[in-house]
């Protein structure tokens, strides 16, 4: 099995630990990814905030370069793979924008080609059935609070990712680490996102209202897949505890950290050490040391 | 709720520039207030977004664009996700905020638009984002220095932060998608 793997800019900085238990998983499971060369920005929020064409044109980029190596493109950060996705459909449903795009680039690109998400390729290409025996550690009841957050179920007539209000693929994985995955209200909840700098009054309300749900739900962590979603809870626990004196001591884990543990991966293979909040009750738990 | 709309006098509209950029047709928003229901900043902000549709749909002007919902809107969609109209009202948000920035609304001025500048800058010059020089310059423009500093030191020890960029990145594309997409106004300066 071998995709383009499209990394993101936050995987050389905010997010290495995300981006390198995606690639310990996908070694210990034989998934290839091949980082296309010359990859750039897929503009993120700043970019559709700003203007369409630039936001259709930064992702196309990309995935012409993973149409050059015919390949499908996955990613692993919610926030880009939203970015390429989204690209695709506008390009496909409107012939201007496909042109303004081509004019930017300087080539045409007609939007066909397939935009995966990591954890859509463990669901469909490589199947929890063959997942499981892989396993060699268990969660052992480790109760899990999954959060997705916007960007993988919404909007949900471009994403078409498992039910937008009430997704399950995240509790289905944790299940099958012998996780015990809660059912909680915040699931697909937004903690401000890219407004972590610009508007911090906002993202640190939002996440309080997270966190506190999962604390209430019995949380020993949560799992995400967005590394803004991760920052955001991750960093903002301290600023929360500042100025409400609430403290949540949750740890914010990626499901390919967690997965990658299971695995039998060391923790430091998979960046654990980088949390903010450290997740040693889970570690211990795994059985593994750190 | 008390609405001020000042009716636009030449034909087209904010109705129709955001018709054009967002590609939705807003008149069957019968004001179900869903998109208001579930936007997570709608109980902070004066105008939540069931009320931009409705003044847009009754033909308001750029006054529309100093909303504080234009830069507060954090883009999480749930307003698309929920219309029963299948109206895509995020879209109508970043039509609005486009417009903003093109017709230099003061909106544009705040920090949500700067910090994209600053952002964006970034990707110009080198193809992808570079953390410490976006954030020097954001803080630059916003003048908040100190903000967040206590998180450096960790983040950097953590290499949660990049200390140089990156220069493996396809730069002559990026910067040609830049130099044609310039609007007018545009906010990529
Ligand atoms: S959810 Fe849709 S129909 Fe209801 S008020 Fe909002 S835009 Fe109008
Ligand atoms: S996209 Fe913006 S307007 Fe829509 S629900 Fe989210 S924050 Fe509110």
């Amino acid at each position: 099995m071998k995709l383009a793997y499209y990394p993101g800019c936050s995987a050389e900085s905010t997010a290495r630990d995300m981006h390198r238990s995606t690639l310990a998983v996908a070694g210990a499971l034989g998934i290839k990814l091949v980082e296309p060369q010359g990859w750039s920005c897929c503009g993120a929020t700043a970019a559709h905030q700003t203007d369409p064409v630039l936001a259709a044109a930064l992702p196309a980029a990309n995935l012409l370069l993973a149409g050059d190596m015919g390949l499908d493109m996955v990613a692993s950060c919610a926030a880009c793979y939203n970015r390429l996705k989204s690209a695709n459909h506008h390009i496909v449903n409107d012939p201007a924008l496909r042109r303004q795009v081509r004019d930017a680039i300087g080539r045409d690109y007609d939007g066909s080609v397939r935009v995966r998400h990591f954890l859509e390729v463990l669901f469909e290409d490589v199947g929890l059935d063959a997942i499981r025996p892989a396993l060699q550690r268990s969660l052992s009841e480790v109760k899990v609070a999954c959060y997705y957050g916007c960007l993988l179920v919404r909007p949900p007539g471009v994403m078409n990712f498992d039910d937008p209000e009430n997704p399950t693929f995240l509790d289905d994985l944790v299940e099958l680490m012998g996780g015990k995955s809660l059912d909680w209200p915040c699931k697909v909840d937004c903690c401000g996102g890219g407004l972590a700098m610009s508007r911090t009054d906002v993202v640190v309300q939002l996440t309080d209202a997270i966190l506190a749900m999962a604390q209430k739900a019995g949380a020993d962590c949560i799992a995400v897949s967005c590394p803004m979603c991760q920052v955001n809870l991750d960093m903002r626990q301290k600023d929360i505890a500042k100025t409400t004196g609430r403290r949540y001591d949750l740890p914010i884990v990626y499901i390919t950290q967690l997965l990658g543990l299971c695995l039998g991966i060391a923790p430091e293979e998979l960046g654990l050490e980088k949390l903010f909040v450290p997740p040693t009750k889970i570690i211990d738990a795994l059985g593994a040391e750190m | 709720m008390t609405m001020r709309i000042t009716k636009e006098k030449t034909e087209r509209g904010l109705l129709q520039q955001v018709k054009e950029l967002a590609g939705v047709d807003l008149r069957v928003c019968f004001q179900c207030k869903k998109c208001s229901s579930g936007c997570p900043v709608g109980d902070w902000v004066e105008s939540p977004p069931a009320q931009i549709m409705r003044r847009l749909h009754l033909g308001a002007g750029d006054e529309l664009l100093e909303s504080d919902l234009v830069w507060v809107c954090v883009s999480c969609q749930t307003c698309s996700a929920r219309c029963p109209m299948g109206i895509d009202v995020a879209a109508v948000m970043d039509a609005l905020r486009t417009l903003a920035l093109e017709k230099g609304a003061d909106s544009a001025r705040g920090t949500v638009p700067k910090f994209n500048r600053a952002f964006l800058g970034s990707v110009r010059r080198y193809g992808r984002t570079y953390d410490m020089g976006m954030i020097a310059s954001y803080k630059f423009r916003t003048f908040s220095f100190m903000k967040d500093t206590d998180k450096f030191p960790q983040m950097l020890k953590k290499r949660k932060i990049a200390l140089l960029p990156s220069f493996k990145a396809d730069r002559k594309t990026v910067k040609r998608i830049f130099k044609t997409t310039q609007r007018p106004k545009g906010g990529q300066k």
